[in-house]
């Protein structure tokens, strides 16, 4: 890798979702030099997964595709792909950032021609699609994945696999020898944008996330829309890849819940009324859909799509939050609870429940100097001087709108850092 | 630039030497494109192969042919100061979609050959594009509203070094936030209430020296381009002064929504139905304690969420404001503190984010009643005042007694007249709908008073998105407006509370900031960042048709006391919408024409009629529909050899006379791929989808003329995701030539 220029005048981005593209980009579109970390092997992050957005039923990667070509084009960005920063010391106008690059055993060279995948027989869960299918031990993560080059998997070095690999590429791309590198960056600013992962569906025990297959979370229901996902782009009931005919949406699972998240998620509404045109539009009067919720959180002008959805006659809504899922006939499950409109008992049966699980925040422990607040929520307080600011998700729980407006605002903060800092400096 | 000398270079890596006949495509690029040098390479984008082409630049090479993969691929590797780049797509475009089989190796290296000749006819007609010279360098920046949201703007921008005017139309700083009595807290503990800083936050605007504030001012008159705008700020006093700035932050705010038009709910009938803002005047003004209109203490509140909010009924708003959950257990809690009962009606709570579940659970914990149900009436009661409504929980119509009853109303925004509004009009009497055309001149003839007056061809104000609010359509860029250097922020924007709006100013902030940047240096903004391409036309042919300057979708191009278009470089997006509109084709950019495209579709060598070989012409937008034809390639999906993409910078920078001369030699098919159009559209370029199909839908006249079926020229919205549809469509093109013949027109 070659030298890692920053200084005390740099914005360091962590993070290269949504919120972290941005933050780093409008900083960078300002004339600022900016070093944009991401732990995995392609920038992203959680949109890339999606199938389509709220409330415009858009597709991500065309934003994506924006974002990758402003990066490209601009030299004040330098991207590390698979760094992780492992500490930060310092006060705001400098901080010194220790960084741990993982291996990716595959250099600049690499053309993405794709040689090495087709020669390499292991697999493994595929991280992109939650484990839903299986990848190969040399991969590209997406047809999008920006850097577009390929990783090896760290269990085939060493392996047949790991050399079949490296015999492949014509182009001397696939290196076995490389190695994990710690680097110490010193920087100005940080802007922290790591954003979130589902809430552990496993955990909310009366949902029997773990033991009915037809009980799935809403991420993966998002990449079965995919066609080149695990189902073809298919809607399917994992017990026996046939098309549901009557869906559950399960509102706050694991949010709102002093057992589990005690904040609301915010996109978890929206995000399952999105959900209900995909059913409505793959399956038709086919299927139904019932979403089970407390309140709907459609917030402010996109309230006319919660409004549209409830017009169609194959979706119900149930003001109840579910008490528990036990067996049903077949593999089908049977919802149990009170509908509070009328305080009705209920047991329902659906032939398959998505759960509309909340977003935890990956804020991580032991990293930040002290003077960092993080809210018992794990996200991270604004404090304007402090010199590390959340962004997006490590904010707060925001829908993609709002986390990439939230992270433009972070990157005019960490712009006064360096700027104050370049005024002091002359 | 010294003269053009054009240099070809083919990489044989990724399987292209196997599958091509490399030497060929060579001397493809000498012969036929006339380059100067033509290498070949077996891994071009390697150190030695860009050392290579490095060397030809140092020795002359002022055009670059690269011959590999897409344009979108190894950009790092083929990035070269100086010299115009033209790609030719041999991987993705060519081998990766066309099956490894000795029938298809003729036609595939024909497809490849054809690349090559585009790439080096798109090079020749290119030239280096550099800033015009126009650019302002002002950068100071104007906020128009001197509420929280601007004054936020006014100290973010201050804090980041630079200048501003700040004007508010009132006698005050503060606008509605100064009127509250207290706020909930913009950082944890949230589940507290906090003393309103505004006060405070006024202090700091005033004690500023970067800020100038401007009160009882509003904007008289707009001019110029970011950079450059030249305002005119006009004092109620009847004084004027002028200003230059160099980006502008609208943060207008809203007005509450007038409840008088609720009188079933009570609103205007009584003086103790009030509104949310009248409600927090009157605990303001009586230091915490709720009173009554005649003076007496209030005793029981019920606030009524959802007032004429969210219901598509006429004269209502048919969103959600966001805030009015979070007031109202505020406003609650005044009344809890103040020994009373308050009970919030609502339908749902929406409370959202880590904040907002901690401010509901703050409300429940200090006895606020919440009760889900729908409110049917609010009438005098002795005394007091009744609420009937229905409690959803009980399934059952009742009522409860009250003495306050607080209206939570939607949040109107102040954003202007609607600049489009005669367009609008037109297009409603044009498409006979009397009843839309109707309702928009009943909205025009009560527009508000402009904001910006700005001196644009298209309008004095920046375009509204859905009911009013100045929002930006994409999810992805928050702040993407439809006048470059111009950035609207909080509740103006979308409905939102304080604490949003503070978030909301401080990007704007930014944007302006950048605007100003760009502007400088002569770099386009969003989404074509950094670009330094400009159009410029030929005077001498042009007509002052005027298309150019109203189809730009953003208000870049006034007209001149002659007529003649006047561009304004830093307004300018540089989406060719003006180069596609211009019937005499004068417009252009240095590195985007007409020429290089027609040059490129005219490179490719036609077969003749009986070779049983057509050729499709391909207009890709290159956002989307290009993007997914390289996808295609990565997942080998095959589509017809005799296809030739050409990616365009929107599809609304399609000049008719490229599907004509396409027609004209002899090509058999024309398909063009943009984004979605209409309301929900998905251009980033706002119209160039729409204006493309609306251009191409008058095609068929020049069809009829040459005797041609009007199907072979095709207008697709496509999306990034059409990985497997738009292969499709290409095949099903080749399937109709098929059918109905090739074109006569080969020669």
């Amino acid at each position: 890798m070659s030298e890692v220029i920053a200084t005390n005048q740099t914005i360091l981005v962590v993070g290269g979702g949504i919120s972290g593209l941005t933050a780093a980009l409008e900083a960078a579109e300002c004339g600022k030099q900016v070093i944009l970390l991401e732990k995995s092997p392609s920038v992203g992050g959680r949109v890339s997964q999606l199938h389509k957005y709220f409330p415009k039923l858009c597709i991500p990667t065309c934003g994506l595709e924006i974002q990758y070509r402003r990066l490209k084009a601009n030299k004040n960005v330098r991207l590390m792909t698979m760094a992780e920063v492992t500490g930060i010391t310092g006060e705001a106008g400098n901080f010194t950032v220790n960084v741990k690059v993982a291996p990716r055993y595959v250099n600049e060279n690499c053309t993405a021609c794709g040689e090495c995948e087709k020669a390499v027989s292991a697999e493994f869960a595929d991280e992109f699609n939650y484990g839903m299918k299986q990848r190969k031990g040399a991969y590209l993560v997406s047809h999008m994945a920006y850097p577009q080059r390929y990783v090896i998997d760290p269990r085939i070095v060493g392996s047949d696999d790991g050399e079949k690999a490296k015999a492949a590429c014509k182009y001397g791309a696939v290196d076995l020898e490389m190695a994990e590198q710690n680097l110490s960056l010193n920087v100005g600013a940080v802007v922290w944008a790591t954003g979130w992962k589902p809430y552990d569906a496993a955990k909310i025990q009366p949902y029997g996330y773990d033991r009915y297959s037809n009980v799935i979370s809403n991420v993966e229901f998002e990449r079965m829309l995919d066609p080149f996902g695990p189902t073809g782009g298919k809607i399917v009931r994992p017990s026996d890849g046939q098309a549901p005919k009557n869906i559950a949406f399960i509102q706050c699972a694991g949010s709102r819940d002093h057992n589990h998240l005690k904040h609301c998620s915010r996109i978890c509404c929206m995000a399952t009324l999105k959900q209900t045109t995909y059913v409505r539009d793959q399956l038709g009067d086919n299927c139904k859909s019932t979403v089970y919720y407390i309140d709907i959180r459609a917030i402010d002008r996109i309230d006319d799509f919660h409004r549209k959805v409830k017009e169609d006659p194959n979706v119900t809504f149930v003001k109840s939050k579910v008490a528990n899922i036990v067996a049903g006939s077949g593999d089908n499950v049977v919802l149990k609870g009170v509908d509070t409109e009328g305080y009705n008992r209920y047991a329902n049966e659906h032939d398959l429940v998505v759960l509309a699980t909340g977003m935890e925040s990956n804020v991580p422990a032991g990293v930040f100097p002290a003077g960092i607040a993080i809210n018992e929520h794990n996200f991270i307080d604004l404090d304007s001087d402090c010199g590390i600011y959340g962004a997006g998700c490590s904010s707060d729980a925001l829908d993609v709108n709002r986390a990439a407006q939230n992270a433009t605002a972070a990157a005019l903060r960490a712009i006064q850092v360096v700027n104050r800092v370049a005024g002091q400096e002359g | 630039m010294a003269d053009m000398k054009i240099g070809a270079y083919i990489c044989q890596g990724c399987g292209i030497g196997d599958r091509l006949d490399t030497a060929q495509l060579a001397s493809v690029a000498k012969r036929e494109g006339k380059a100067a040098e033509a290498r070949e390479h077996a891994f071009l984008c390697n150190a030695e192969g860009v050392k290579m082409i490095q060397d030809d630049i140092a020795a002359g090479v002022t055009h670059v042919v690269i011959a590999a993969c897409s344009r979108r691929a190894k950009t790092e590797a083929f990035s070269f100061d100086g010299v115009a780049i033209s790609r030719a797509n041999l991987r993705e475009g060519v081998i990766w979609v066309r099956p490894d089989t000795p029938e298809a190796a003729e036609t595939t290296q024909e497809m490849a050959d054809d690349y090559v000749r585009m790439a080096c006819a798109e090079a020749k007609y290119m030239k280096m594009p550099s800033a015009s010279g126009e650019q302002g360098l002002v950068r100071d920046i104007l906020v128009v509203g001197g509420g929280i949201s601007g004054m936020t703007a006014a100290l973010e921008a201050a804090k980041t070094g630079y200048k501003v005017e700040l004007v508010e139309k009132t006698g005050a700083l503060g606008g509605v936030a100064a009127q509250m009595f207290k706020k909930y807290p913009d950082k944890a503990p949230y589940n507290v209430l906090a003393d309103n800083t505004t006060g405070a936050m006024i202090d700091a605007v005033n004690a500023n020296s970067s800020i100038t504030v401007h009160l009882n001012t509003t904007v008289a008159k707009t001019d110029g381009a970011p950079g450059r705008f030249a305002v005119t700020l006009a004092t109620e006093s009847g004084a004027s002064k002028d200003i230059t700035v160099g980006a502008i932050i609208q943060a207008t705010g809203f007005t509450q929504y007038d409840m008088s038009k609720l009188p079933e709910l009570g609103g205007g009938k009584s003086p103790d139905v009030m509104d949310q803002l009248a409600f927090e005047k009157m605990v303001k003004a009586n230091g915490g304690a709720i009173k009554k209109s005649d003076g007496s203490d209030a005793k029981n509140v019920v606030f009524v969420q959802c007032a004429g909010q969210r219901s598509d009924a006429e004269g209502h708003l048919p969103y959600c404001s966001g805030h009015c959950c979070m007031t109202s257990i505020k406003q609650a809690r005044y009344v809890k503190e103040a020994g009373g009962d308050a009970t919030v009606i609502f339908d749902d709570l929406r409370t959202p984010g880590a904040d907002g579940e901690d401010v509901y659970r703050g409300g429940q914990e200090a006895g606020v009643a919440f009760s889900k149900g729908k409110v049917s009436g609010v009438e005098a009661a002795g005394k007091g005042l009744k609420v009937n409504y229905t409690d959803k929980i009980l399934a059952e119509d009742t009522t409860i007694n009250a003495d306050i009853v607080v209206l939570a109303t939607g949040m109107v925004p102040a954003s202007g007249p609607n600049p489009y509004i005669a367009q609008e009009i037109e297009a409603a009497d044009k498409a006979g709908n009397a009843g839309l055309a109707e309702k928009l001149k009943a909205e025009q003839a009560s527009a508000p008073v402009s904001i910006l007056n700005l001196q644009y061809r298209q309008g004095t104000d920046v375009p509204h998105l859905k009911s009013g609010f100045t929002d930006s359509h994409f999810i992805c860029f928050p702040y993407e407006t439809r006048r470059t250097g111009i950035y609207t922020a909080g509740p103006v924007r979308r409905p939102m509370d304080a604490h949003q709006a503070i978030e909301d100013a401080t990007g704007a902030t930014l944007k302006a900031i950048q605007a100003c940047e760009n502007a400088a240096l002569g770099r386009a903004a969003h989404p074509r960042s950094g670009d330094l391409s400009f159009p410029s036309f030929r005077k001498e042919g042009c007509t002052q048709c005027k298309r150019c300057t109203v189809e730009c979708p953003f208000g870049a191009i006034n007209e001149d006391e002659k007529g003649f278009p006047q561009y304004n470089e830093a307004r300018c997006r540089r989406c060719g919408t003006c180069m596609g509109a211009c019937p005499v084709r004068v417009i252009s950019f240095e590195n985007y024409s007409v020429e290089t495209v027609g040059q490129q579709l005219k490179a490719v060598d036609m077969p003749d009629e009986f070779s049983e070989k057509p050729r499709l012409l391909v207009l890709a937008c290159e956002n989307d529909a290009y993007p997914a034809l390289d996808m295609a390639g990565m997942t080998k999906q095959e589509y017809s050899a005799y296809a030739r993409i050409i990616p365009v910078r929107c599809l609304g920078s399609v000049n008719t006379i490229w599907i004509t001369d396409a027609l004209n030699s002899g090509y058999d098919g024309v398909i063009l791929m943009g984004c979605q159009k209409g309301d929900n559209y998905q251009c980033h370029f706002v119209k160039g989808s729409e204006m493309a199909h609306y251009r191409m839908s008058k095609i068929d006249d020049t069809l009829t003329q040459l005797n041609l079926e009007k199907e072979r020229v095709q207008t697709y919205e496509v999306s990034i995701a059409d990985i497997h549809r738009i292969p499709q469509i290409i095949n099903d093109m080749e399937k109709l030539i098929g059918e109905i013949g090739m074109s006569p027109f080969k020669f």
